[in-house]
């Protein structure tokens, strides 16, 4: 098994016929992904790379069957083509796209309560399980069908993570990166309930940085699952542990997170969950190996 | 994006927030011609930077027992006197550094009868993706001890955005200030122009520092700090227009050009990395190794060769850099668009230190074709760790 997205999963593109979306609608075509649509509005009826365009995301829904959205709309419209995707009831939206204004998302995410829609992202590399469906911009070459469930707020550490667990054999079931903006659709506990739940998932690698209070929550929430006897083995990473401290006019946002989100704190909050932590993002192969010897 | 104090209460008395009655000047004469506008007989000289602390901030060319960035005025000629001593002149701050700020902007006010002073800021919080209002009764003060010594003084109210600003958070609002009957109206109906112009402006951060509560009974925004969502402000001509590049350091400014993500830091290894959290990582892995980081810069995906040409020379511009180590895992990035970037740059600026490269990803092997046989002593490395000792290993034989 595998999380999120498998060989049976049907995918569209919303924003194919640019140049990014039609990039890596390409490449994930060429993956085996069952690419059966794309969204642009105006090209409706016209064909793209060989897939059909839609007008709008429920045209593309109702003719294909298609359960997930891969968006690559530029910023000024990708809030409203989450929305749209949310309105049409897919069940899950991977958006791609950097730079989305943050009140837009906090309008997106109030949108997401009570629907029937996940959403992985914004800012964010994809969804990717090996051999049977890649969505996003991922690089598939560095996959291996395997036993490690990933989980990342950063892209490209995430490939770090999957590059690694394929070099040492190990593989994955499904890497999930949830994107580095303030306001996502998707945490960290949400892909670990996943990844707990999922039976070929036998460890869990979990990437963070600095900044909120996520990975914070993310080992509160282990200790909680470890005591009702749900637990995997893991290994860790925060990124940052050298970054200066920001420079910043006001003091609003350190209050808000109550002291928390530097480096030193996540990494004490995660080894607290016996998550063990990398101290070098080259090693993180090889700290989870280390972990699965006991 | 910051803007001065001036502009933020400028554009937040578009949304009817009372403010004291106050005008801006860049030199002497205009700060007199500014104090002669206002009723008086009260003004305050107040230096313009984008940093806080500026009350109890010194200015470095003036004696230790001068005062400091914000300066009540009893006459026109005092205003005047303040006004020379400031311009021109370096305001060192606990939020400046050191080195300070030149300070090239006055706001020149009305004086105000303070009866007490109270607490506001809004930002979007993370862990419930809305927009938050963090109040308190301790006015002026340092907000961050309070909320670590006296928790019990800050409320904070979430607001839906479903919904918006209601009654109910107004009256909140005022209760958390211990304000009743007609301050307590007052302050709901400030907390929601605030709201809204949050909300309006795509703000990233609005702080009331102090809001004040005038002995006729008022309340007035006395001091604020607004900043921007640098992702919202293609739809903000008019903030835009406000930035002030003087504040910024020059090499970022470059930087954000070609749409680069850099910060100068103080170590010798210039990097050059592909995604925040790699940039970071490879920070951080450079310093395990014994060594610091020139810079954080992060390239972003769908990077083009004139960019990743630009974030090379924006590098090599700092005196220190002993040596170089890029770090690309790409996925959005194809790696022999960065290869062809790293020659182009190279040969551009007759790069006289050690490079060190690591690609990973999409068209790797076409990127490390190009590299080898760009007839340019780059060393080629495995992995991050690999890169990383190379690197490390290279700069200790420099110097």
């Amino acid at each position: 098994m595998s999380i999120l997205v498998n060989k049976h999963t049907k995918v569209i593109t919303q924003g194919m016929t640019g140049k990014t979306g039609a990039f890596h609608t390409q490449a994930a075509l060429d993956y085996g992904t069952q690419m059966v649509a794309g969204v642009t509005p105006g090209k409706g009826g016209t064909s793209h790379i060989g897939l059909p365009q839609y007008d709008t995301v429920a045209e593309a829904k109702a003719a294909t069957g298609a359960t997930a959205s891969c968006i690559y709309v530029p910023p000024p419209g990708a809030a409203d083509a989450i929305l749209e995707a949310i309105d049409a009831q897919m069940e899950l939206i991977v958006c791609i796209t950097e730079g989305i204004p943050v009140l837009d998302m906090v309008r997106v995410k109030r949108a997401l309560q009570g629907s029937k829609s996940r959403l992985i992202g914004p800012n964010c590399p994809g969804v990717l399980t090996p051999d049977e469906c890649k969505i996003g911009i991922m690089p598939g070459s560095i996959f291996k069908k395997g036993s490690v469930g990933v989980v990342s707020r950063s892209g490209t550490l995430t490939y770090e993570a999957v590059f690694q667990t394929s070099n040492i054999g190990l593989g994955q079931t499904t890497a999930v990166g949830i994107g580095g903006d303030p306001v996502n659709g998707t945490n960290f506990i949400d892909v670990l309930e996943l990844f707990l739940a999922d039976e070929e998932t036998k460890s869990i690698i979990m990437i963070g940085e600095i900044g909120g209070d996520a990975e914070e929550k993310a080992a509160q929430f282990l200790i909680d699952e470890a005591k009702r006897g749900r637990k995997k083995p893991m290994a860790g990473f925060i990124a940052g542990r050298s970054a200066p401290p920001g420079r910043r006019m006001g003091h609003a946002g350190a209050i808000v997170s109550g002291g928390k989100g530097d480096a030193e704190s996540k990494i004490a909050a995660m080894e607290a969950a016996g998550i063990r932590v990398s101290p070098s993002p080259s090693l993180l192969g090889e700290t989870l190996a280390e972990v699965l010897k006991g | 994006m910051n803007v001065h104090e001036y502009q933020a209460k400028e554009l937040l008395s578009r949304f009817g927030v009372g403010i004291p009655a106050g005008i801006a000047a860049l030199t002497v004469e205009e700060a007199v011609a500014a104090a002669k506008q206002l009723p008086g007989p009260l003004y305050v000289v107040k230096a313009q930077i984008h940093a806080g602390g500026r009350g109890k901030g010194k200015f470095k060319e003036l004696p230790a027992d001068a005062k400091g960035g914000v300066r009540l005025a009893k006459s026109v000629e005092e205003v005047e006197a303040f006004a020379r001593e400031m311009l021109g002149n370096t305001l060192v701050t606990v939020q400046t550094g050191a080195a300070g700020k030149q300070v090239n902007r006055l706001y020149v006010t009305d004086g105000v009868d303070i009866a007490k002073e109270y607490y506001l800021s809004m930002v979007v919080d993370r862990a419930t993706g809305r927009v938050a209002m963090i109040v308190s009764t301790e006015g002026g003060m340092d907000i961050e001890e309070v909320a670590h010594s006296t928790p019990e003084k800050i409320a904070t109210i979430t607001i839906d955005p479903a919904q918006g600003f209601m009654p109910h958070h107004g009256r909140a609002v005022g209760y958390a200030l211990k304000l009743t009957g007609e301050l307590n109206k007052q302050a709901g109906t400030i907390a929601k122009q605030l709201y809204t112009a949050f909300m309006a402006l795509d703000c990233d951060m609005l702080e009331i520092n102090p809001l004040v509560e005038t002995k006729d009974g008022n309340l007035l925004v006395l001091d604020t700090k607004m900043s921007f969502d640098s992702n919202a402000l293609y739809r903000h001509p008019d903030v835009v227009a406000l930035r002030d590049e003087t504040e910024e350091d020059p090499a970022e400014i470059e930087a954000s050009k070609y749409d680069l993500a850099y910060i100068k830091l103080d170590g010798n290894i210039g990097c050059m990395v592909n995604g925040a959290g790699l940039a970071m990582a490879t920070m951080d892995i450079i310093k395990l190794n014994g060594e610091f980081p020139a810079n954080f810069l992060d390239v972003g995906g769908g990077a083009t060769t004139e960019k990743v040409t630009a974030a090379f020379k924006l590098i090599l511009s700092d005196p220190a850099v002993k040596g170089i180590l890029v770090n690309i895992f790409g996925g959005i990035m194809k790696c022999d668009i960065i290869a062809d970037g790293i020659v182009a740059a190279a040969k551009e600026v007759n790069l006289q230190v050690p490079l060190v490269v690591r690609l990973e990803g999409t068209n790797v092997q076409q990127g490390k074709d190009i590299l080898a046989g760009s007839g340019l002593p780059i060393v080629p490395a495995n992995d991050l760790g690999d890169a990383a000792q190379k690197i490390v290993a290279a700069v200790r034989k420099v110097s």
